[in-house]
C-alpha cells in the first residue's frame, strides 16, 4: 500500500509558530503591501526568517507562501533558513565598494573571515553603506563602524553593540526658532502661496531630481497633480549608488529641512499619503526621522499617519523608483518598463511623486529665498547647488557643497584640499559604480546633468570618487560589473545573463574586445532600467579611456 | 474603429486594433516577431522580460520590447534593423549559453527560435551550478537548468489558473523558480495543473512521460494532433490529444469556449486509463457455476476475472446479453427492465440508449448518474424556470459585481471552471462562498458562510427575509417578470436572520451583510454544487436559490444567473437526449399524450405512458424482485448509489445483468455478460458541458482490438431485439436526435465539426448561440417565473449519542466519480493512492487519533476503515469520505433516503461514528 497524505497538500503552518508571528506583528495592519516590514519584524526578532516562520507569515497574512517567498528571497538583508534560524549568530557585512576598497575593505573582510568563528560570527561582503568619506565601513548588526579596523569590529561583534549610533543633529526646536523653520510650509497652507507660483520657483531654480535622474522637478509635480486622486508622494531614501552619501549626510544634519521639504510637495500635490523608502543601511536615519516624524504630528505639524517611513532591506535596484514603489507594495523590487511613467500609474497604480531627499531638501530654501538665489548657484549651462559625495584618493573627502558645473579638479583642489598623501590624481568615477569612468585628462569637465554624455560618462547622483596612480582600472572594471551582478533584479535576459557574462569576460586574461563590445550593446539597449543600460559603463570607459590598461594580449 | 492607430514596421504602414501591442499587431499581418516570454494565449499578459523581441522605435534611446509596448499614431518601428537584429540575437546566445547539454525538449520553442534566427554561436562560458532536477512530481518532470526566468510558468499557475503556488525567488543570477517555500513540486501545494507545463517554452518543465528518467532528455515529439473534449467533469474542456505511435503521447488544453486552454490534473495527466493493463479487451460471459456474490475490496483488476468469467466472441456475448433481455421482456414485460446509461458517453449514445430502453424494452425505466448528482437542482428550475439548464455559463462570473458559490467545492470538482472565479475574485467581484467546509475558494472569498450541514434553506431564508424587510429587492422585475411573490413575502416573514442564526450557525448581521452586498449588486450570479443538491430537502435548497436570484433580479443578464455546476462532461446532454425516466428528448413529459404522440409517430411504436424508475428505485425494485433484467452502460451503481451492501445485493439478485464498460468494474462483478467498449478518446461523438455548449468528440486514438464502440453495441443489442436500425454512425444518430430536439436547432453535425462547440439555444445557422438566456421571458406557459416557498427540514438522520458525527461524501481532485477511470491512471493514481477520511486535526485529537492513522467510520449501513488526514477546512464533529475507493466505499455509510422531488440521495448527510483503529 502506498503511504497516503496525513495532511492535505503542501505545507501547513503550526499552531505555535502562527501565534508567535501574531505577536510579532501585532502592532502593524494587516496590509499585503506591508510585507517587507513584517519580514524585518521577524528578522530582527530572530536573526533570521526561518521557512515555519515564513509559512505561518503566509498563513497570517492569507497570502501565498510563494509570493512571501519571493520578497523575503529578494532582499539581502533577509537571511532564510531550511528549518530553525541559529541562534546568538552576528552577521558582519563589509563594504567592498571602490573606495571602501581603496581603503583596505577587501584586507578587513579577508582577516574578519579568518579570524572568526562562523556559527558565531557571518562575515558577508556588501556593497555600499553610504559612508565613503570614512572608508572602510563595516556593519556589525545595525552597528555601522566607520574607518573600520579589525579589532573594532570584533569587539562591536563580541560585546554585541548591533544598534544604530544615532548622531547629534538639529532639533525640531532648533529648525522651528533658529531658522524659521515650517513657515513656507505654513505659508502654502495659509493660502500665501500658490501651488502654480511654487512650480515657477521651481522652474526658475532649475531644481532637478537629484538623485540621478535630473529631470525638472515642477514638470514632475504639474503631471502628478493633473492626475485624479488618490496620488501618493514616495521618498527615495534609498541612496544605494556607490560612493553616494549625500542624503545620508543631509538626514543625518538636518532632518528638519528635509521633511518640510516633504510637506510642501505633499501639499502641492495633493497627495493622500507619503511614503519615505529608507535605505536598510541607514539605521540612524530611520531613528532620527521615527522621533522626528512622531515631535511633527504631536505639534500637528504633520497629520498623523501620513508620512509612513519605510524601510528597504538591502537591494540598490530599489533605488530604481518604480522598483522601490513595487518595493512598497510589498513585492520584489523589479523596475517597471515604460510607459506608462510613475506620475501617472505609480504606486498601487496611482499617480505618484517621486523625489531624492536632496531634491526635496532644497525646497524650503527655494521657496523663503526665491528659485533665483538657487539658480544663482553655478553659470548659465549649469544652475543651482550640487551636493557632490567625494571619496577615494583626497585629502579631506566628504559631502561638498559646489555650484552644478564643479569639475574634478576644484572638487579635489577647493573643496577637499588636494590629494591624499602620495597619491597622483589620474582618474575618477563622476557618477559613482554607473556613470563610467574619465582619466584625469578630462578632469576639468563640468560635472552636471548631461555634461559628460560625449565621454560616454555621466554625473548621475554627483558621487564623485578620485582614483590615483595606485588603482587598478581592470580590478575597479571587475569590482563594479561584480557589484551590478549582485543587485541585478534579474528580471530581463541582458541585465541577469549579461553582468554575469561580462563579469567572466574582464575576468579573463585577455579580454574579447568585439564580444564584450557587442554584449555591452545589447545590455545598453535592450536592458529594462538604468542599471544593466549602465553595468557595462565602467569596462566601456576602460576601452574608450584607458586602453594601455585593458588586459590583453595585443594593445588594440 | 475609432480606437485604431496607424503606425509603421519595418516602413510599411499598419494598423493596430485597440490594445493591442506591436508584436500582435505585426503577428496579424504575417509578421512573427521572435517571442520566448510572449505567450499567445487568453489570459498571459505580455511581462516583456526576456528582450527576445526587441524592436527600435525611431526617436527613442533604447530598444523596444514588441510584446509589451503599445504602437503611438505615426510611430516608426524597425524590427529588422542592425541593432535590433543584433540585440535579439545576443539575447538569443546568452539564453541558449546556459541551457544544458541535453535538450530538455527538443521541440521547444527556444530551441525551434534559435534555429530560425540561426544563432550558432557559443562564445559565452557555461555556469556550472545549474540547479538539481526534481523528479518528486508523478506528472512533471522539474529540470530547472533549462529554465530562462520568462516567468511564463509563474504567470500560469498564478493569474491564469490562480493556483498561488509557483513564485520567482532570489534575485540576479540566483534568480530561480519554486514552488511555495521552494519546496519540490511534489511537497509543495501544487494541484497538477500542469498550466506552466504547458506555458514553458524550454522543456525545463514537461510532462513526465515525455522526458527520459535516466538522462532528462525530452522532446514534445508527436506525430498528430486531435482536438476533442475532455472525458472528465461537465466544464467540458477542449484537449489537444498529441499522437505519437498510435498512442496518445500527452494532452494539451485546447482553446475551447469553456476552458480557453486550461486544463486541470485530470484533463491533461489522466488520460492514460485508456492504456490501463486493466483494459478489458474481450466479451465475458459468466461462467453457470459462478454465483453473484461479493466482490473484492480492491481495485478489480482484470486479471481476476478467469474464475468468474470466461470470454466469449462477439457474436456470442450479444446473442446472449441480448437474449436474457428479450426472455425476460417476454415473459414478465418490459417493466421488468431497466437502464442506466451514462453521461460519460456522448449524446448520440445516450439517445440510442434511450432510445433502445424506450422502444425495445418498451419501458421508461431508464436513467443515469445526473439522478445521483443534480436531480433536484433539475426539478426545481424546471418547476420555476421551465427550463432544467443553466441560465449562463461559468465565465459569466467575470462580468459579475457579486459571486455566490453554494455548496460547491469547484476548485476540486470543476478546477477550470474555478479559475474564472478565482480570477474574478482577483479583480475585485465580491465572492461569498457558502459550504460547512472552508474549502480551498475560502482564501479567495470576501464572505466565508461555514454554515452548519443541512440548513440552507435557513440561511437563504434569512437573507431573502433580509432582502424582503429592507426592501432591497427589485419591484420591477418581481412585478413584470415573476408570479406568486406575495405568498412568498408572506412565507419570509417567519425567517428572521435573528430566529435563523442559531439553526445555521451564521452571525445575523453577517447574513444580513451578505444580503444587502448581493441585493445592491448590479450583476450577482448564483453558482452552486451538490452540496446544496444531494439532500432530501435539495430541490428545497434550489428553489431557495432560484427565489434568490428572482428576487433581486439577477438573472438573464451578463454577470448574472444561475449556474448549476454539472458533474460529468456530458451531465447536460446526456439528459437533454432523454436519459431520464420521466422524460422524452428535450424534457418533452412521457406522461404527456400529445408528446407521446409525437415520440411514437416518430419511432413508429408504441411507447409506455408511465414514467419510469429513478436510479435508487430501481435498485429497490431490483432487490423488490419487480426489476429482473437490466443493460447498465458505463454506469457504476455498485460504487455510486446510497447504501452499497444493500445496492450491491440487488445487483446480485438481477436475474440477467448486461453491463457494458471499459473495465469490469464494481457493477461488472456482478453482470452476466460484459462488453468491453471504446474509450472516450477513442469515440466520435458530441457532448454538452454545463454551459450547454455542444462540442465535437473526435478519436484521437483506435480502440484496442477486442473494444468495439458503443453506439455500436446499443445497435446490435437493439437489432436482436427485433428493432431493426441501421444507422451508420455517429452522425446519422445525431442528425435523427436533431430533429425530435428543438434545443438543437441550427446545430448540425457538420457546424460542430467545423466550429467544435456550439451554444445551444441557437437562433440561426450562421450565429452564435446565446451564452445567456431568459432575457425577456422564462420558458414556462406564461413566461413568468415562479416563487416556490422552502420550509425547513431538518436531514433525514440527525446525529445522536451513537453515531455524534455528521458524514458528508464527495469527490477529490485527482478522483472521479467511482475512480473507474482515474484510479486507473498512473499519475493520479499516485498523486491520491487511497482512501482518506478528513477531519479537523482538533476532533481527531479528542479522538484520541492523529493524522494518518487508522479509523474506523461507521453508520447504521456499514462500516469502513481508512485513514485520517487532518484538515482545517473540515468543521469539528464532521467527517468529509470521498466515495471513489472501493477498498473503502463510502456509499457503504450513505443513506438512502431521497429527496421526494428529485429522487436523489442524501450523500451529503447521515450520522456517523468515528474510531480509531485501536479501540
Amino acid at each position: 500500500m502506498k503511504p497516503l497524505r496525513p495532511f492535505p497538500k503542501g505545507r501547513r503552518p503550526r499552531s505555535g509558530d502562527v501565534e508567535a508571528i501574531r505577536t510579532l506583528i501585532r502592532d502593524l495592519p494587516r496590509d499585503p503591501s506591508l510585507l517587507v516590514e513584517y519580514l524585518h519584524c521577524i528578522q530582527d526578532a530572530y536573526g533570521g526568517l526561518s521557512r515555519d516562520h515564513l509559512c505561518a507569515l503566509a498563513a497570517v497574512l492569507e497570502l501565498p507562501m510563494a509570493q512571501v517567498y519571493e520578497t523575503a528571497s529578494f532582499y539581502h538583508h533577509f537571511d532564510i533558513y531550511p528549518r530553525k534560524t541559529p541562534q546568538g549568530r552576528v552577521t558582519v557585512r563589509v563594504c567592498t565598494s571602490p573606495s571602501c576598497t581603496m581603503a583596505g575593505g577587501e584586507q578587513l573582510l579577508e582577516t574578519l573571515t579568518a579570524q572568526s568563528d562562523p556559527d558565531k560570527l557571518r562575515v558577508v561582503s556588501a556593497p555600499c553603506m553610504g559612508r565613503c568619506h570614512r572608508a572602510p565601513n563595516a556593519a556589525v548588526g545595525q552597528n555601522y563602524l566607520e574607518e573600520a579596523e579589525v579589532t573594532d569590529v570584533l569587539d562591536a561583534a563580541l560585546n554585541r553593540h548591533t544598534s544604530p549610533r544615532v548622531p547629534t543633529h538639529e532639533s525640531l526646536a532648533e529648525y522651528l526658532f533658529a531658522r524659521q523653520g515650517y513657515q513656507a510650509l505654513e505659508r502654502c497652507r495659509q493660502g500665501h502661496c500658490t501651488v502654480s507660483g511654487i512650480l515657477d520657483n521651481l522652474d526658475a531654480a532649475g531644481l532637478r531630481g537629484l538623485g540621478g535622474a535630473g529631470f525638472p522637478s515642477n514638470r514632475k509635480w504639474e503631471v502628478v497633480r493633473s492626475g485624479k486622486p488618490p496620488r501618493y508622494l514616495c521618498v527615495n531614501a534609498d541612496e544605494g549608488e556607490p560612493g553616494t552619501f549625500k542624503d545620508r549626510h543631509y538626514l543625518t544634519s538636518q532632518p528638519h529641512q528635509f521633511l518640510e521639504g516633504v510637506l510642501i510637495a505633499q501639499w502641492a500635490v495633493a497627495a493622500d499619503q507619503v511614503y519615505i523608502y529608507l535605505r536598510d543601511e541607514y539605521p540612524e536615519c530611520r531613528e532620527i526621522l521615527r522621533k522626528e516624524i512622531q515631535l511633527l504630528e504631536d505639534r500637528g505639524i504633520a497629520p498623523a499617519g501620513m508620512l509612513e517611513l519605510r524601510r528597504g532591506a538591502g537591494a540598490y535596484i530599489c533605488g530604481e523608483e518604480s522598483a522601490m514603489i513595487e518595493s512598497l507594495e510589498g513585492k520584489r523590487g523589479l523596475p517597471r518598463q515604460r510607459p506608462p511613467f510613475v506620475a501617472e500609474v505609480g504606486l498601487f497604480g496611482r499617480p505618484t511623486l517621486v523625489h531624492n531627499v536632496e531634491t526635496l531638501f532644497w525646497i524650503s530654501d527655494i521657496l523663503r529665498r526665491g528659485g533665483q538665489w538657487f539658480a544663482d548657484h553655478g553659470d548659465a549651462e549649469h544652475k543651482g547647488l550640487r551636493s557632490y559625495s567625494v571619496s577615494g584618493r583626497v585629502k579631506n573627502p566628504g559631502v561638498k557643497l559646489a555650484p552644478a558645473g564643479t569639475t574634478a579638479r576644484e572638487l579635489i583642489e577647493t573643496y577637499c584640499g588636494g590629494m591624499a598623501a602620495g597619491h597622483t590624481f589620474a582618474a575618477y568615477l563622476p557618477g559613482g559604480a554607473s556613470g563610467g569612468i574619465l582619466p584625469a585628462d578630462l578632469g576639468d569637465l563640468p560635472l552636471d546633468f548631461g555634461s559628460l554624455d560625449s565621454h560616454g560618462c555621466f554625473v548621475g547622483s554627483h558621487a564623485v570618487v578620485i582614483l590615483s596612480q595606485d588603482d587598478d582600472l581592470p580590478a575597479l572594471a571587475r569590482n563594479l560589473v561584480a557589484f551590478f551582478c549582485h543587485e541585478s533584479c534579474g528580471q530581463c535576459t541582458p541585465c541577469r545573463v549579461g553582468c554575469e557574462k561580462l563579469l567572466d569576460l574582464i575576468s579573463a586574461e585577455s579580454w574579447d574586445l568585439p564580444l564584450i563590445q557587442s554584449l555591452s550593446q545589447t545590455m545598453q539597449d535592450a536592458s529594462i532600467c538604468g542599471l544593466g543600460q549602465a553595468a557595462p559603463n565602467p569596462v566601456l570607459s576602460i576601452l574608450r579611456h584607458f586602453p594601455q590598461a585593458v588586459p590583453a594580449k595585443e594593445r588594440p | 474603429m475609432n480606437d485604431a492607430i496607424d503606425f509603421f514596421l519595418d516602413n510599411q504602414p499598419l494598423t493596430a486594433q485597440k490594445g493591442e501591442t506591436i508584436w500582435a499587431a505585426a503577428k496579424r499581418h504575417g509578421k512573427v516577431i521572435p517571442h520566448l516570454c510572449h505567450c499567445d494565449r487568453p489570459g498571459y499578459r505580455p511581462d516583456g522580460n526576456c528582450r527576445v523581441c526587441m524592436v527600435e522605435i525611431e526617436g527613442e534611446r533604447t530598444l523596444a520590447p514588441a510584446c509589451k509596448r503599445f504602437p503611438t499614431p505615426g510611430m516608426k518601428v524597425n524590427s529588422e534593423s542592425q541593432r535590433a537584429r543584433q540585440a535579439r540575437e545576443m539575447v538569443m546566445e546568452l539564453l541558449l549559453a546556459d541551457q544544458p547539454d541535453i535538450a530538455r525538449d527538443e521541440k521547444s520553442s527556444l530551441l525551434a527560435w534559435a534555429e530560425a534566427m540561426n544563432i550558432r554561436t557559443r562564445r559565452f562560458s557555461r555556469r556550472i551550478d545549474g540547479p538539481a532536477p526534481d523528479a518528486s512530481h508523478p506528472a512533471m518532470a522539474v529540470n530547472l537548468d533549462a529554465c530562462i526566468h520568462c516567468n511564463l510558468c509563474i504567470r500560469a499557475c498564478r493569474e491564469v489558473q490562480v493556483n498561488q503556488v509557483m513564485g520567482m525567488a532570489g534575485r540576479g543570477k540566483e534568480t530561480r523558480v519554486v514552488f511555495d517555500l521552494e519546496d519540490s513540486m511534489g511537497d509543495s501545494t501544487c494541484v497538477g495543473c500542469g498550466e506552466c507545463v504547458q506555458a514553458c517554452p524550454t522543456g525545463a518543465l514537461m510532462p513526465d512521460t515525455l522526458v527520459d528518467g535516466e538522462t532528462g532528455q525530452g522532446a514534445r515529439l508527436s506525430q498528430s494532433t486531435v482536438q476533442s473534449v475532455c472525458p472528465y467533469c461537465g466544464v467540458g474542456c477542449q484537449v489537444d490529444s498529441h499522437v505519437k505511435e498510435g498512442r496518445i503521447a500527452w494532452v494539451d488544453g485546447a482553446e475551447g469556449p469553456s476552458n480557453q486552454n486550461r486544463l486541470c490534473v485530470k484533463g491533461r495527466f489522466g488520460f492514460d486509463y485508456i492504456y490501463s493493463g486493466d483494459r478489458l479487451m474481450l466479451p465475458l460471459i459468466r461462467r453457470e457455476d459462478r454465483p453473484k456474490s461479493g466482490i473484492p475490496t480492491i481495485l478489480p483488476h482484470a486479471s481476476d476475472w478467469q474464475d468468474i468469467f470466461r470470454p466469449a466472441s462477439w457474436e456470442e456475448a450479444l446473442n446472449y446479453a441480448a437474449r436474457g433481455l428479450k426472455k425476460i421482456r417476454d415473459r414478465d414485460g418490459g417493466e421488468a427492465l431497466a437502464g442506466f446509461g451514462s453521461a460519460k458517453c456522448s449524446n448520440e449514445e445516450a439517445y440510442l440508449f434511450q432510445k433502445l430502453v424506450r422502444t425495445g424494452f418498451h419501458t421508461n425505466n431508464v436513467d443515469h448518474c445526473t439522478r445521483l448528482c443534480h436531480a433536484s437542482s433539475v426539478a426545481a428550475l424546471l418547476e420555476n424556470l421551465g427550463s432544467g439548464a443553466v441560465s449562463a455559463p461559468f465565465d459569466a462570473a467575470l462580468d459579475a459585481e457579486v459571486i455566490l458559490v453554494v455548496g460547491a467545492n469547484p476548485t476540486e470538482n470543476h478546477p477550470v471552471a474555478a479559475t474564472y472565479f478565482k480570477q474574478a475574485a482577483r479583480d475585485g467581484a465580491c465572492l461569498i462562498l457558502a459550504d460547512p467546509r472552508a474549502h480551498d475558494l475560502s482564501v479567495h472569498a470576501d464572505f466565508r458562510l461555514q454554515f452548519t450541514p443541512g440548513t440552507d434553506v435557513a440561511l437563504f431564508n434569512a437573507i431573502m427575509h433580509t432582502i424582503v424587510a429592507e426592501e432591497l429587492h427589485d419591484t420591477e422585475f418581481i412585478e413584470q417578470r415573476t408570479r406568486g411573490f406575495d405568498a412568498f413575502k408572506k412565507h419570509l416573514a417567519d425567517y428572521s436572520p435573528e430566529k435563523m442564526a442559531p439553526v445555521c450557525g451564521i452571525d445575523a448581521e453577517i447574513l444580513k451583510q451578505v444580503a444587502r452586498t448581493f441585493a445592491r449588486a448590479k450583476t450577482a450570479i448564483i453558482f452552486w454544487g451538490m452540496g446544496v443538491s444531494q439532500h432530501t430537502h435539495g430541490t428545497d435548497n434550489s428553489r431557495c436559490l432560484i427565489s434568490l436570484s428572482l428576487l433581486c433580479g439577477q438573472i438573464g443578464r451578463p454577470g448574472t444567473g444561475l449556474h448549476p455546476l454539472r458533474g460529468q462532461n456530458n451531465v447536460q446532454g446526456a439528459s437533454d437526449a432523454g436519459l431520464i425516466p420521466m422524460m422524452y428528448p428535450d424534457y418533452a413529459p412521457v406522461s404527456d399524450s400529445a408528446h407521446q404522440k409525437r415520440f411514437e409517430k416518430f419511432w413508429k411504436t408504441r411507447l409506455s405512458p408511465t414514467p419510469g424508475l429513478t436510479v435508487v428505485e430501481t435498485v429497490q425494485a431490483m432487490d423488490a424482485g419487480g426489476i429482473k433484467g437490466m443493460y447498465i452502460l458505463g454506469e457504476n451503481p455498485a460504487m455510486s448509489d446510497p447504501d452499497l451492501t444493500h445496492a450491491r445485493a440487488a445487483l446480485a439478485k438481477l436475474e440477467h445483468l448486461v453491463v457494458q464498460d471499459l473495465f469490469i468494474t464494481e457493477t461488472a462483478w456482478f453482470a452476466d455478460v460484459i462488453l468491453p467498449s471504446a474509450a472516450w478518446p477513442e469515440k466520435s461523438g458530441t457532448v454538452t458541458n454545463t454551459n450547454r455548449q455542444v462540442q465535437m468528440g473526435r478519436p484521437a486514438v483506435s480502440p484496442p482490438d477486442g473494444c468495439r464502440q458503443d453506439w455500436w453495441c446499443i445497435q446490435e443489442i437493439a437489432n436482436r431485439l427485433g428493432l431493426n436500425w441501421n444507422y451508420t454512425g455517429p452522425k446519422a444518430v445525431f442528425t435523427e436526435m436533431a430533429q425530435t430536439m428543438p434545443s438543437l436547432d441550427h446545430i448540425t453535425w457538420d457546424r460542430l465539426n467545423q466550429e467544435d462547440s456550439v451554444t445551444y439555444p441557437c437562433p440561426g445557422p450562421d450565429q452564435p448561440g446565446q451564452a445567456i438566456v431568459f432575457a425577456k421571458t422564462f420558458p414556462t406557459p406564461d413566461g413568468r417565473a415562479g416563487f416556490t416557498p422552502s420550509v425547513l427540514t431538518s436531514p433525514w438522520e440527525l446525529p445522536d449519542e451513537e453515531f455524534p458525527f455528521v458524514l458528508t461524501t464527495g469527490r477529490q481532485l485527482e478522483h472521479w466519480h467511482t475512480g473507474a477511470m482515474t484510479r486507473r491512471s498512473r499519475a493520479l493514481d499516485a498523486l491520491e493512492p487511497g482512501p482518506t477520511a478528513s477531519l479537523h486535526p482538533d476532533t481527531l485529537k479528542a479522538l484520541g487519533s492523529g493524522p494518518g492513522e487508522k479509523i474506523q467510520v461507521t453508520t447504521r449501513r456499514g462500516s469502513i476503515f481508512l485513514t485520517a488526514r487532518a484538515d482545517t477546512a473540515v468543521a469539528p464533529n464532521m467527517v468529509f469520505i470521498p466515495f471513489a475507493y472501493v477498498e473503502a466505499a463510502a456509499n457503504i455509510l450513505t443513506h438512502p433516503v431521497l429527496d421526494p422531488h428529485g429522487k436523489i440521495p442524501e450523500f451529503k448527510y447521515c450520522a456517523a461514528q468515528v474510531n480509531p483503529l485501536s479501540n
